[in-house]
């Protein structure tokens, strides 16, 4: 699935697909993993366990979801800065949604299944505003997530009234199985994320709308040019931003059954850095969920390896994941230049 | 002495030269004005007597010794600039534009006040009263102009370097800098300046250089030179046989019939008519509206018009989207900018636009490459591999994909912005005989060019632009470039300056 000769990234460089240091920039992302985890191996036993294994496939599940959705608005040259806070927000809403519509459709399937509807609309709309908002309005990504994220989190504060908003004890069973269930072995959460990531490298490789996604962040006007409904496709990116999260966040709410004001803090800041280490381009222009996805597993494992070795504390995780996206951009500017 | 002296200077951009040859003095207390159309090398030799760009080869001097070669290095030693885009900082003040990096100063503290005060003093000279405390962002583009001069005259130079700087001036304003000329010149201060306004050259200028693909065709003193034949000399030459045979004139049918088109601030009340099987050439100067005109007719900028008839039935201007759907094309002048993905592969450029009208969801790779090998074939894109990017193309083949894009949507009315810039005399027969084969083939044409020339090579009808508004309409024998450049610099109208100052 790796496209070589793609990974120009938006530079006017011949394609430098069939080099040895093009070759090495595509796969750059996997060598990575593949280090961190020998390094993993050698410094903890139980590192290379299946328990370990599929706790951290799981735990990177939700912000893996996210990050999928950022790497289509980052590419078409976008930004979402508020994926945590509506994170909180749609946790927070969905969860009030179900404790009152349990008397009318019961504990069971019915239940849970107008839960997610309720959180899907719930994203897809946040999502629409913020694309309208960058689009139409003509403000700046950058600021109108940036106040996005303001604000969601603060009206789930307000919600929570500062404190957390519960899951009733008689729901939980219900909407136990999305986070902790199995199939065939596998977590439920490793599923859906696998299932997006397939679906969204197919749609941004493969699909029209994917082209034209990839070609709006990479010369914005001449997509115009080229017929390309500029406008439409840049909103249904953050549309697509805010079902992600909204997907995600039906998978955390079973595995606390509580939303708090610091529900989905930070996640931003991972979603985005998952997406540059896989090796999309900041300025847009080229995108892979792929490379996305083994960037939340880099993520996932170096907060596994800080747990497990006990060698930093973990509460220096958002220290490592701040260098990391920094040290990638400037990996990917030195290849831009070079 | 001589001021300053170019001695076989020449320069090039890449393999594209731009100047050769330049051997040219400029005396102190001397007014030279440079002319030539569009693309001559005028700005170019401008760039590199103030040190901006170095020269390829050559040598410049400057009061007998080497010239400075940097813009810094010029500034020093009395070379100031005006651009044509203004150098100025928009939120800062009047007063701290003119003085910009030589601020006043007054222990560590800049003097406002005297600067101030010199800054309505340099203005005063230019006639100018626009207030030294207003930040300029809220001042009108008039006024620019005469803070860049005044910021000019500030540095006290020996010689200064005028682009266009009439562009954006009522005639009043215009006299008013001609004045401060006349006194520069009187102080034995030099200046070289570029106009369109042939008029204005010969009002002003000392002596008048006449330059033409990159070279100086004719030097002469502005008193023994008409306006007209500087324009002869500007374009004066015998049309090359790289343009294809003229097709014999047939009645045509018009496709489309626009009357009363106006777009806010760059078109007004253009009426036109295009025909199938015709080539129409849209002549003028660069900023007259010729871009504008058809950005506004296929919705790919604000507009409004009297009537819009495409195929004989009455409809209104059509949407961004919708002039593709229509048949209707623009291949953009601004290849980089605006048509080409150069980052991507050149099956995905080419199928761009028809995959945007027209694609199904689903993306099919071996058509595209089929639709690729096709338009190398046929379009004789030169290209070692494939799968290259856009970018790694010549200019010429660049072009050529660009043509292959967008007449993929197979239009019946082709706009061709600028087809030839940037591209070698090989690429550009081949491009010329495209637009012919299309014409040939009942399609309708219109190609929009600054070259004279290419103009009068292709057109079987020509409208030249001035000022946004159609100045007047050439055909069949009728097309000269003299006509035309007569045309574009408004020399048929009688009163040139009431014209100029509306």
């Amino acid at each position: 699935m790796t496209d070589i000769t793609a990974t120009s990234a938006g530079s006017a460089a011949a394609s430098p697909g069939r080099t040895l240091v093009g070759l090495f920039g595509a796969a750059g992302p996997l060598i990575a993993l593949i280090l961190l985890m020998l390094v993993g191996a050698l410094m903890s036993d139980s590192f290379l366990g299946a328990e370990n294994l599929s706790n951290v496939f799981t735990r990177s599940a939700i912000i893996g979801i996210i990050a999928v959705g950022a790497t289509f608005v980052i590419t078409a040259g976008g930004l979402d800065l508020s994926v945590g806070s509506l994170s909180a927000l749609v946790a927070g809403m969905t969860i009030m949604f179900m404790n009152s519509a349990a008397a009318t459709l019961g504990d069971g399937w019915q239940l849970v299944a107008a839960g997610i509807l309720f959180s899907l609309a719930i994203g897809a709309f946040a999502g629409f505003i913020n694309g309208f908002m960058i689009v139409r309005g003509r403000v700046e990504a950058f600021i109108v997530t940036l106040g996005a994220m303001g604000i969601f989190r603060s009206v789930i504060t307000w919600l929570a009234d500062g404190g957390s908003i519960s899951l009733d004890f008689s729901l939980r069973d219900a909407a136990r199985p999305i986070y902790y269930g199995q199939v065939l072995g596998i977590a439920v959460p490793i599923i859906v994320l696998a299932v997006i990531a397939v679906i969204g490298e197919l749609t941004l490789r493969r699909m029209r709308f994917g082209r034209h996604v990839a070609a709006i962040g990479s010369n914005r006007h001449v997509a115009f040019y080229s017929a390309i409904p500029v406008s439409r496709v840049r909103i249904l990116t953050y549309v697509i931003q805010g079902l992600c999260v909204a997907v995600a966040t039906v998978i955390y709410v079973p595995r606390l059954g509580a939303a708090t004001p610091s529900t989905g803090l930070m996640w931003e800041l991972e979603a985005i850095a998952a997406v540059i280490i896989g090796g999309t381009a900041l300025s847009g222009g080229f995108g892979r969920i792929w490379g996305t996805i083994v960037g939340v597993l880099i993520l996932g494992f170096i907060s596994n390896i800080l747990n497990l070795t006990g060698f930093v504390s973990p509460y220096l995780n958002g220290a490592f994941q701040g260098a990391i996206i920094i040290i990638a951009v400037l990996l990917q500017r030195d290849r831009a230049q070079g | 002495m001589a001021l300053l002296t170019f001695r076989d200077i020449a320069k090039a951009y890449g393999t594209v030269p731009v100047l050769k040859g330049i051997d040219l003095v400029v005396e102190p207390g001397e007014v030279l004005a440079l002319v030539g159309e569009n693309g001559a090398g005028k700005s170019t030799l401008m760039r590199i007597a103030a040190g901006l760009a170095p020269p390829s080869s050559g040598t410049m001097l400057l009061d007998g010794a080497p010239a400075p070669a940097s813009l810094h290095a010029a500034e020093r030693a009395g070379i100031v600039m005006v651009h044509q885009e203004f150098c100025l900082a928009p939120h800062l003040t009047v007063a701290e534009n003119v003085f910009l990096g030589r601020e006043i100063t007054r222990g560590l503290f800049t003097d406002r006040k005297a600067m101030e005060t010199r800054a309505r003093d340099l203005l005063a000279e230019l006639g100018s009263a626009a207030p030294v405390r207003a930040r300029l962002r809220d001042l009108p583009v008039s006024d620019w102009q005469m803070i860049e001069l005044a910021k000019a005259f500030a540095r006290q130079p020996k010689l200064i370097l005028m682009d266009e700087p009439t562009a954006v001036l009522s005639a009043t304003e215009a006299g008013n800098l001609f004045a401060r000329m006349r006194a520069f010149r009187a102080a034995g201060g030099a200046v070289i300046f570029t106009s369109h306004r042939l008029d204005e050259v010969k009002a002003i200028a000392d002596r008048v250089a006449v330059l033409r693909d990159g070279q100086i065709v004719r030097v002469e003193r502005a008193h023994d030179i008409s306006e007209d034949a500087m324009a002869e000399a500007m374009v004066g030459r015998p049309l090359a046989e790289i343009y294809p045979p003229r097709r014999g004139a047939a009645a045509r049918k018009p496709l489309l019939s626009v009357a009363g088109l106006t777009a806010p601030g760059a078109v007004e009340e253009a009426t036109l008519e295009i025909r199938e099987g015709e080539v129409l050439g849209i002549s003028g100067l660069v900023g007259s509206g010729r871009t504008e005109l058809f950005e506004a007719l296929f919705g790919l900028r604000p507009a409004k018009c009297a009537s819009f008839m495409l195929r004989g039935e009455k409809r209104r201007l059509p949407a961004a989207r919708e002039a593709w759907g229509l048949k209707l094309a623009y291949l953009t002048e601004d290849r980089k900018g605006k048509g080409l993905l150069l980052g991507k592969p050149l099956a995905e450029n080419v199928a761009l636009t028809s995959g945007a009208i027209a694609g199904a969801a689903w993306i099919d790779r071996r058509a595209e490459r089929r639709g690729l090998e096709a338009a190398v074939g046929r379009y004789d894109i030169r290209t070692g591999r494939l799968d290259v990017t856009a970018g790694a193309l010549s200019g010429g083949n660049q072009q050529k994909v660009l043509i292959a894009k967008t007449l993929g949507v197979e239009p019946d009315l082709v706009v061709f912005d600028e087809p030839t810039r940037g591209v070698d005399i090989g690429a550009k027969q081949q491009i010329y005989d495209i637009i012919a084969g299309l014409a040939a083939a009942g399609k309708a044409i219109v190609v929009i060019s600054s070259e004279m020339q290419e103009i009068v090579g292709l057109s079987d009808r020509v409208l030249v632009m001035r000022r946004g508004r159609i100045a007047g309409e050439l055909s069949g024998e009728g097309i000269t470039e003299t006509d035309i450049i007569r045309f574009a610099m408004g020399l048929e109208e009688k009163d040139p300056q009431e014209e100029a100052s509306h």
